[in-house]
């Protein structure tokens, strides 16, 4: 029994490495999602009671003698965690994310430099060093990129790219001297102030990295700010030679990179396009140099009489949809519709919103079944069956010139092809373009209604013109 | 096995190598299969699973013979790192309850 509880910690790391890959695995459909959350809760929380049971033992020094500090840390972390993810609104998500991402880096960055001063003035030895040295730069630098894509999506700062002459230049010269000071220490001993140098050359970089880059290529780089937080923790690992944090970190810094490769994807761009591109900055010039075309509007009255005569719409999603916190509405109109025997479904580009899957939450939110939620390439053919095609806030994402202008900026990039279907209406508050500061062609399409105003008020006017118009006979 | 023996330590860096490229196939391998519906969830889920630096604090944090300053960056670590265990997995499952079938289609939700 006391080697068992000696060895405790070993076996609690164990299960919680297995916890988190099961975690993951299953969350790969909504009907198993759960249970995967329970698996991995399970595990954190044997991993924490094992490190806290964990005893130092000649050959291997790690091990907890003091509790009361971690004791008082741990219930301030959850009495604040917890109040957090009950409040937090649903249109909060992508703030909220970076925020935890920030949480995360700072908490890797934080033990990397107490291990780096556990036994200061003697430094650590070499292999522990490179990776303390990784830990503590991807920490900090993900937690100031991660507090600027926050107060860029909370509107704290202006989300258009902020670009200077030579930005790129600046940026290299920043990251060229985060690695000396950051290799100094590896390679012999260095003085007292180049380890607080190096700190703080990693959090202004963070800050610097997020400048140029726009909102709507949030999607990439939280994704992106993910998978670099889970890397933190993953050397973290080695520097400790713990495999529980390799395991986890590493399916984190995967994840990360995986989504972030996906939302580049459905961009058509590459990652230093994302990353040092300033998209959206470049492109105003674009703008603007065709002349006015005449459009079509159209009232709730025209909208309403549409739809309840079609017999398929498919409503596509945008950014748009979530300023406007429009989404119960749409439920409500989609319940309308389908009363009166109207097919409603939904098409979500991959990068529509501000981070990977945004549009789902939101949907999901408003009591909208999942299986009405359909992915691009999986309903892109069903367009051209549709009776109306309602674009609610979405804009490049729908824009024809990515399938033939070779001239666009977003020639290439994957698209809904609404155009393809018989009416297609389009709820915006102007013909302001969108994000990308690209004309979009769809708006001049002479079937094309559009349907200027409020996204929210709009269509709660469509659906009493449909209660109006129709009235169902119970 | 001796933490202080080179050789000992380079055989534990080499295994902690391979256990870390196992995981990364794995993982790419798992993500590449959940379902586009739930990328927000998975966000948050690893997220959460970042946070196992938790870990790291508190034996950083509760080690015998700390030093100051150590001993209060480690805390501080382990209250962000619960804070962000905490709050990943609460609101996952938050996310997670909101996503319903059409009733009536059968099966469980």
């Amino acid at each position: 029994m006391d080697t068992f509880l000696h060895s405790f910690w070993q076996y609690a790391y164990l299960f919680a490495a297995f916890a988190t890959v099961f975690a993951i695995k299953w969350l790969n459909h909504p009907s198993t999602a759960r249970r995967g959350v329970i698996t991995g809760e399970i595990g954190f929380a044997l991993a924490i009671i094992g490190t806290l049971l964990r005893k130092p033992t000649p050959s291997d020094p790690s091990g907890v003698v003091h509790y009361t500090g971690i004791l008082i840390a741990i219930v301030i972390g959850a009495m604040i965690g917890a109040p957090m993810a009950r409040l937090m609104p649903m249109t909060a998500v992508p703030q909220f994310t970076a925020l935890s991402h920030a949480f995360g880096a700072l908490a890797a960055a934080l033990v990397g430099t107490a291990e780096y001063y556990y036994d200061f003035p003697a430094a650590p030895s070499g292999f522990k060093m490179v990776a303390l040295t990784i830990e503590v730069l991807l920490g900090f630098l993900t937690f100031t990129a991660s507090l600027m894509a926050f107060g860029k999506l909370q509107g704290l700062v202006p989300s258009p790219p902020i670009t200077y002459k030579g930005q790129n230049f600046v940026n290299l010269t920043f990251l060229a001297a985060g690695v000396v000071f950051g290799v100094w220490p590896i390679v012999t001993a260095a003085p007292v102030w180049v380890y607080p140098a190096f700190v703080l050359i990693s959090l202004l970089f963070g800050v610097m990295f997020i400048l140029p880059i726009g909102g709507g290529d949030m999607p990439t780089v939280i994704a992106l700010l993910n998978s670099f937080a889970g890397a933190a923790a993953c050397a973290m690992g080695f520097a400790l030679q713990n495999r529980l944090l390799i395991i986890a970190g590493a399916l984190n810094a995967a994840s990360g990179f995986i989504l972030s490769v996906i939302m580049c994807k459905a961009m058509n761009r590459s990652f230093t396009n994302v990353l040092f591109g300033a998209f959206g900055q470049v492109q105003e010039k674009v703008a603007g140099k065709q002349a006015a075309r005449p459009v079509r509007s159209a009232t709730a009255e025209d909208a309403a009489m549409l739809l309840v005569n079609a017999q398929k719409v498919i409503i596509v999603p945008g950014y748009g949809m979530a300023v406007a916190q429009a989404q119960h509405k749409v439920r409500e109109l989609t319940d309308q519709l389908v009363k009166r025997g109207v097919d409603v479904q939904f098409a979500i580009h991959p990068v529509a919103g501000r981070m990977p899957g945004h549009m789902n939450v939101l949907l999901a939110e408003a009591d909208i079944p999942y299986d009405r939620l359909h992915e691009m390439e999986d309903i892109n053919n069903e367009f051209s069956e549709t009776d109306v095609a309602l674009v609610i806030g979405a804009n490049d994402v729908v824009n024809p010139a990515a399938r033939h202008d070779k001239t666009s900026p977003i020639y290439g990039m994957p698209i809904l092809d609404v155009d393809k279907a018989r009416n297609v209406m389009v709820i915006k508050r102007s013909m302001n373009p969108g994000f990308a500061g690209i004309e979009n062609e769809l708006y001049y399409d002479p079937k094309t209604l559009m349907l200027f105003g409020d996204a929210k008020s709009f269509l709660s006017e469509i659906v009493k013109e449909v209660n109006a118009q129709a009235p169902v006979h119970a | 096995m001796n933490l202080h023996n080179p050789t000992d330590v380079f055989e534990l860096g080499i295994l902690s190598v391979y256990v870390f490229l196992l995981a990364v196939i794995l993982g790419l391998e798992l993500v590449r299969r959940v379902s586009p519906l739930l990328h927000t969830p998975l966000m948050s889920l690893t997220n959460a699973i970042s946070a196992i630096s938790v870990v790291g604090g508190i034996l950083i944090a509760g080690a015998a013979d700390v030093k100051t300053l150590p001993k209060i960056l480690g805390l501080v670590a382990v209250t962000a790192a619960t804070l962000n265990i905490v709050a990943g997995f609460m609101i996952t499952d938050r996310m997670l309850k909101m996503f319903k079938r059409e009733p009536g289609k059968g099966g469980k939700q």
